[in-house]
């Protein structure tokens, strides 16, 4: 079945809305992007829909770091991922670049700190 | 009186990007001062990440954005004091700080570079009906809490105004398991970027309604709900639609206000619009020497620009001290036509120079033309433009040598 979705490439702030033109859940073609990242973005959203997941760990002395996963997990498991994040308390030494979880939920995605300390 | 040739007041984002311009461009006798216990600025909380792709080429979150340019304050070995406040500025430049070590400060600067950043809009001036019972934030203030404070400030969330903090804060809520119920807008758009409408709202099922206010807060020592209602074309709230939603907590994104006590006690000129100080090419105020960047200048929707007009202001600052003097022209930038303001406001030297602007409302197919009275100096087609996006056009040093003297104009044309 041939169909068109209209989407919001999120991958910069320009934010181009992106006409992807689809049959089943093939990708024929894509209109609307300023660059190749959208046309990327599209057919991954179209098939497999990733995110980079940003939030705070828990350290041993009561305080929180920020992390990030350094890859985008598949979205739809966003919230098992936090799950496994919130039940993970870090060392209270940790420093931005550390990684705190390896390989969350086998995605490939490790769970590193971004917060600094100067 | 202590003297330093070049004090930078704030060392978010804007103040470190300053300095370290201003260092490289040659000026060593400087000092930040900043009021928090870090250095990084409002940028220490927003720990998603999409900050840096125009800067570095990478995508970065805000801590890790802020931390490029702690590194680059602490490897050069620019002075810094944090935990330090600036009180008062005055119009021959003697600033006075105070902190627990140092206790009252009076510094002589030479000249001195405003980066104090903005703050939220205070919900005391929204007029809402009903009590003030706790539960009710601004966005900002509930992402202190989550991301610095790790402590969650609610478990129902209703969001009025859709700026991007708010946007930002829908999702981060929802991850940590909140139920956020509606993000509410009063104009018929967002004034959030389109890729956070579907990466923050729609990504999570969180409607945004637009041309909606919350008319009642409810609850006596906490929120128990709030009234929700549409609101007509002139933004008045329409009886019949009003609804009830339950929740513990209301967020309030309601747009940004640069932080100028400090501006304006020294007696710059403000722009009215912006909230800023009126400044030129050089992001230099009414005060020679006294120079203003970042969102204390206009609130900026990304943190890129901001680092490269800090960078301007940082260089400038290097020049006054040099007292190096390029060829002056006297040329007033005025927004005309659909144009609310730009930045820079004046023109006083003919280098290449790229003015900041943002337009009114939400705009389509329209041309964005830059005039001398009838002489056309650009026109260029924008598909679409709309409030929340900073709009930029460039004008030569050529042309504006050529002028010399006058008014530019910069309106949208059908
Ligand atoms: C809550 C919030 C969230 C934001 N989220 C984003 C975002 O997600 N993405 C984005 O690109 N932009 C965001 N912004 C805009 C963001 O502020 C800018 O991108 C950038 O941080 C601005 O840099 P700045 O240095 O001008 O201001 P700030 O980062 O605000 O830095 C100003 C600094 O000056 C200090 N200061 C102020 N007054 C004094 C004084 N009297 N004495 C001493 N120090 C003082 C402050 O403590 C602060 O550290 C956000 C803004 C706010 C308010
Ligand atoms: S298509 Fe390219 S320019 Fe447009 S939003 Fe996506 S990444 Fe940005």
């Amino acid at each position: 079945m041939e169909n068109k979705r209209e989407m919001t490439c999120i991958i910069c702030p320009r934010g181009c809305t992106l006409t992807v033109e689809l049959e089943d859940k093939k990708v024929l073609g894509v209109k609307g992007n300023a660059c190749k990242r959208g046309t990327d973005y599209a057919v991954a959203e179209c098939t497999a829909p990733t995110r980079t997941l940003t939030t705070t760990v828990m350290t041993e002395s009561g305080e929180v770091v920020a992390v990030k996963s350094n890859k985008a997990v598949p979205k739809e498991l966003l919230f098992d991922c936090m799950k496994e994040i919130n039940a993970c308390v870090a060392p209270a030494t940790v420093k931005q670049g550390d990684v705190v979880i390896s390989n969350l939920l086998g995605t490939g995605a490790d769970i590193v700190v971004t917060s600094y300390v100067e | 009186m202590t003297k330093v040739s070049l004090v930078i007041v704030g060392g978010g984002p804007a103040g470190m990007s300053a300095a370290v311009a201003a260092y490289k461009a040659g000026v060593t006798d400087l000092l930040i001062l900043e009021r928090e216990a870090h250095l990084g600025g409002i940028l220490r909380q927003c720990i998603h990440n999409g900050f840096g792709l125009h800067k570095f080429g990478e995508e970065l979150t805000g801590p890790e954005y802020a931390a490029r340019y702690a590194e680059q304050v602490k490897e050069l070995g620019i002075p810094y004091k944090v935990g330090t406040m600036v009180t008062g500025i005055t119009e021959d430049k003697v600033i006075t700080a105070v902190n627990p070590t140092d206790g009252i400060m009076h510094i002589q600067a030479e000249a001195i570079i405003l980066a104090m950043g903005c703050r939220e809009r205070p919900k005391g001036a929204l007029n809402i009906a009903g009590a003030r019972p706790s539960g009710i934030y601004t966005a900002g203030t509930a992402q202190k809490y989550v991301n610095i404070k790790g402590y969650m400030p609610g478990k129902e969330v209703v969001i009025l105004g859709s700026g991007d903090i708010g946007l930002i804060m829908a999702r981060r809520m929802t991850l940590e398991g909140a139920k956020v119920k509606a993000v509410c807008e009063l104009m018929p758009y967002s004034g959030g970027l389109a890729r956070n409408i579907e990466q923050c709202l729609n990504d999570f099922g969180i409607p945004l309604m637009l041309s909606h206010t919350v008319v009642q807060i409810h609850g006596k020592d906490r929120v128990t709900g709030v009234t929700i209602a549409k609101v007509d074309e002139r933004r008045n709230p329409i009886k019949e639609t009003e609804q009830y939603i339950a929740c513990d907590t209301l967020l309030l994104s309601c747009g940004l206000l640069p932080e100028n006590e400090l501006t304006k006690g020294a007696g710059i000129t403000m722009d009215r619009i912006t909230g800023g100080a009126v400044t030129d090419q050089s992001r230099q105020t009414s005060i020679p020497g006294v120079f203003a960047c970042g969102n204390v200048l206009h609130v900026h929707d990304l943190v890129d620009y901001v680092s490269e007009e800090a960078e301007i202001a940082g260089c400038a600052a290097a020049d006054y001290l040099a007292n190096k003097q390029s060829e002056r022209v006297d040329i007033t930038v005025q927004p005309v036509g659909g144009v609310r303001y730009t930045v820079p406001q004046k023109i006083t030297s003919a280098q290449d120079t790229t003015v900041y602007f943002r337009v009114a409302d939400v705009f389509r197919d329209k041309r964005v033309v830059v005039k001398c009275g009838d002489r056309v100096i650009s026109n260029k087609k924008k598909i679409k433009l709309a409030p929340g996006e900073m709009e930029t056009v460039k004008l030569t040093a050529q042309v504006l040598a050529e002028l010399a003297e006058g008014t530019i104009t910069i309106g949208l044309e059908e």
